[in-house]
């Protein structure tokens, strides 16, 4: 029914990247070098980030190794969040043995685009991406060089929260990438997962509290496939597509997202126990896209 | 080279190699160049050269090939061989892409030749179609589909008696039955009994040249490091080799032990036919049990009906050159009236090795064999037609005597009756 075995999570740890922004897995001495923070005059931060294109080898299912294109040598990369209206600089070098790019969602002018073929940074060379953080919601960052689709499948992409000036109510807020592996390189995916690991949070599940609001960041960037989609099981979900909105449009327990399509949802469990959540497209399932919640009863009862 | 010039050189010949044995032992000139390759061999792999024609990262070269897939209601139990170069790991396994559990006999680093048993308990659906994928450390997959799902035969009595019958229905009955013609045969005159022995050639030819197809056909499926081809190359050589050695040695035997008047080139000659076509029946019912356990072939009445008409053909050609032929000269007019008990004899070496065939088909498959033994009844085959073809012709020459009318008739007869039999089992 899954995998065997467990990876190792010595060097990407899913579960910590579900709750991880900014670097803050790092120790506090080692987050300075890749994040630090600076108020501006209206009040509002510029954000600098250290990132880094770096090929490396991960481990995609216990025992099944990747040769991945990474930023900073994990995959998805580091989940870069900012409010709206900050400016964020992202210090880009290129340690990779191609030419690469970081193309952001949102609105920038158009040489910080990083798509057409005169931005793409060469091996060894580096480029400074600047841009204000807006609008608010959910977005994305990867890399545009070409051939797209292979750099896009290889593991060079993030996620990008802008968070609204007055913020969001409070949540246990988990960011989830649905994402696959090719690994013969016959343009289908061998492994399906959200956030890299197949059926990682079936052995690791995501723990989370009966009654308190659980916020998904949820984003597709599978590749050969027009479609992936999650299914929460014994629970809805508010839906704000893109997080654009405040408001939620749709109430639902399966969704579906294309490639580069992304939601925050927003639930509350109801009952202690454990309840899967998978892509309802069961091959994807089976092939490694199927995770456990596991709720535990309030501690303040 | 005028004879004498010839004679100097060969005694200079026989001069030098003399003076240099003076000099250097036997045994040290034939150890010295194995001691110089033993050297070399060390030599590449301590310094390695090819790794200088590699840039770094170059991925392994992986192979694995599925040897055997058992299905019962555990599961399947799936042997996979690393046929390639490298080292492999496998990593995960998939049935109809779902990702599945799976134990395995030697968890970690399979080398060269190696090969590990997966045990998958997977609830396979009967008749239905599954695919078993393989996937290493790398990624790299490997992929087996079982057409129809059924459960594998175990070895027990009753499996044991349905691959008897098999052997018994498509092997001995029909070899028995077209011993029955033995007495028209008999009667025929020369040219219908020229017309026959050409037609036993046709079928032979036909029955060597499927068995060649089916050779090769599973050499090429067989893991590269087994080199299907000159295995089967091998065992066809060998197998005309040893016939040619053991008909000479029957028939020394035979004109030493009787009278020579009662010295039956004919006998010797059936038997060897016999020898030929057992072991390709062996072969042949090898295939039968292999397909029918591997669940590959669901044995219909139309299959086994055109196995056995297929194989009565192969009770005549045993028969045919025991037939005396009072037209011929001294020489060969040795073969007396054949006993029942000759019969039965030659019948059971033609037909009974495909019961062996089919119980260690059934059992034990593995493709190799297959074609080790679908080699030896293609060169048992082609050594029993080329002596049936020198018997036939006497002291003529075979082509001359091909080219006449009923032989012609025969040969084409002969490949006619295949052909059309054979259909049935395609």
């Amino acid at each position: 029914m899954t995998t065997v075995g467990r990876v190792s999570t010595d060097v990407f740890n899913p579960t910590t990247y579900l709750r991880a922004s900014n670097f803050s897995d790092l120790p506090p001495g080692q987050r300075e070098k890749f994040y630090r923070e600076t108020r501006r005059p209206d009040g509002s931060l510029l954000r600098e980030y250290e990132i880094f294109a770096v090929d490396r080898e991960i481990e995609i299912a216990p025992g099944m190794f990747f040769p991945a294109w990474t930023y900073n040598g994990q995959v998805p990369g580091p989940t870069v969040r900012a409010t709206e209206g900050d400016r964020l600089r992202i210090n880009f070098v290129n340690q990779g043995s191609h030419p690469h790019t970081i193309h952001f969602h949102g609105w920038h002018r158009p040489e910080m685009d990083g798509s057409l073929p005169a931005h793409q940074v060469m091996p060894g060379e580096k480029f400074v991406y600047e841009f204000d953080a807006e609008p608010f919601g959910l977005h994305l960052y990867h890399c545009h060089a070409n051939p797209l689709k292979r750099h896009i499948h290889k593991g060079l992409y993030g996620t990008f929260i802008i968070d609204p000036k007055g913020g969001r109510p409070p949540a246990d807020e988990l960011v989830m990438m649905m994402n696959g592996f090719d690994t013969n390189f016959d343009a289908d995916n061998e492994v399906y997962a959200v956030n890299t690991v197949a059926h990682y949070y079936l052995h690791d599940p995501i723990r989370v509290t009966v009654g308190k609001r659980v916020r998904m960041y949820l984003i597709n960037v599978t590749e050969f496939d027009l479609l992936n989609s999650m299914h929460v099981h014994a629970v809805f979900f508010d839906v704000f597509r893109t997080g654009t909105s405040l408001s939620p449009s749709d109430v639902t327990d399966t969704i579906m997202l294309c490639q580069g399509e992304r939601a925050i949802l927003e639930a509350t469990f109801r009952y202690p126990g454990e309840f899967m959540f998978h892509a309802h497209q069961s091959e994807f399932a089976e092939l490694g896209w199927m995770g456990l919640f596991r709720v535990e009863p309030s501690r303040e009862t | 080279m005028k004879p004498e010039v010839a004679d100097v050189v060969a005694r200079e010949r026989v001069e030098t190699s003399e003076t240099k044995t003076k000099r250097v032992p036997v045994w040290a000139a034939a150890l010295l160049p194995l001691l110089l390759l033993g050297g070399l061999v060390a030599a590449i792999v301590w310094w390695d050269p090819a790794r200088s024609l590699q840039s770094e990262g170059v991925p392994p070269v992986e192979r694995l090939t599925f040897q055997r897939i058992v299905l019962n209601e555990a599961g399947f139990t799936v042997t996979v061989l690393n046929d390639g170069p490298d080292p492999v790991r496998i990593a995960q396994v998939q049935i109809d892409e779902a990702y599945w559990s799976f134990e395995s006999d030697r968890p970690g680093e399979l080398r060269h030749l190696e090969q590990a048993t997966l045990k998958i308990p997977y609830p396979w659906v009967v008749g239905e179609s599954h695919i078993v994928k393989v996937l290493t450390s790398t990624g790299t997959a490997f992929e087996h589909t079982i057409p129809v799902a059924v459960e594998t035969p175990r070895p027990d009595a009753r499996f044991f008696g349905v691959f008897s019958l098999i052997g018994l229905y498509v092997g001995v009955i029909p070899v028995a039955i077209g011993l029955l013609w033995y007495p028209l045969v008999a009667r025929l005159r020369r040219s219908g009994f020229d017309f026959v022995l050409a037609l036993t050639i046709g079928l032979l030819v036909f029955l060597l040249l499927d068995g060649a197809h089916e050779g090769l056909e599973a050499a090429d499926m067989i893991p590269g490091s087994f080199q299907g081809a000159a295995l089967f190359g091998i065992g066809v050589i060998g197998a005309y080799l040893a016939l040619e050695t053991l008909g000479g040695w029957l028939r020394d035997r035979r004109t030493r032990g009787r009278a020579a008047a009662a010295a039956g080139g004919g006998f010797v000659l059936a038997l060897l036919v016999a020898i030929g076509i057992g072991l390709h029946n062996f072969g042949e019912g090898l295939a039968i049990g292999a397909a029918f356990a591997l669940g590959e072939a669901t044995l219909g009445t139309l299959l086994i009906v055109g196995f056995t008409l297929h194989n009565t053909t192969e009770g005549l050609a045993i028969i045919a050159p025991l037939v005396p032929r009072v037209d011929r000269g001294p020489t060969d007019a040795g073969s007396s009236k054949p006993r029942l008990i000759d019969l039965v004899k030659l019948g059971a070496i033609g037909g009974a090795p495909t019961i062996a065939g089919a119980w260690l088909g059934g059992f034990v498959y593995s493709p190799v064999w297959s074609v080790a033994f679908l080699a030896i009844g293609v060169g048992a085959i082609a050594q029993v037609v080329v002596q049936i073809s020198r018997q036939m012709a006497s002291d003529a020459p075979v082509a001359r005597y091909f080219a006449r009318g009923p032989v012609l008739a025969g040969l084409m007869a002969g490949f006619g009756v295949m052909y059309v039999t054979g259909m049935l089992i395609g």
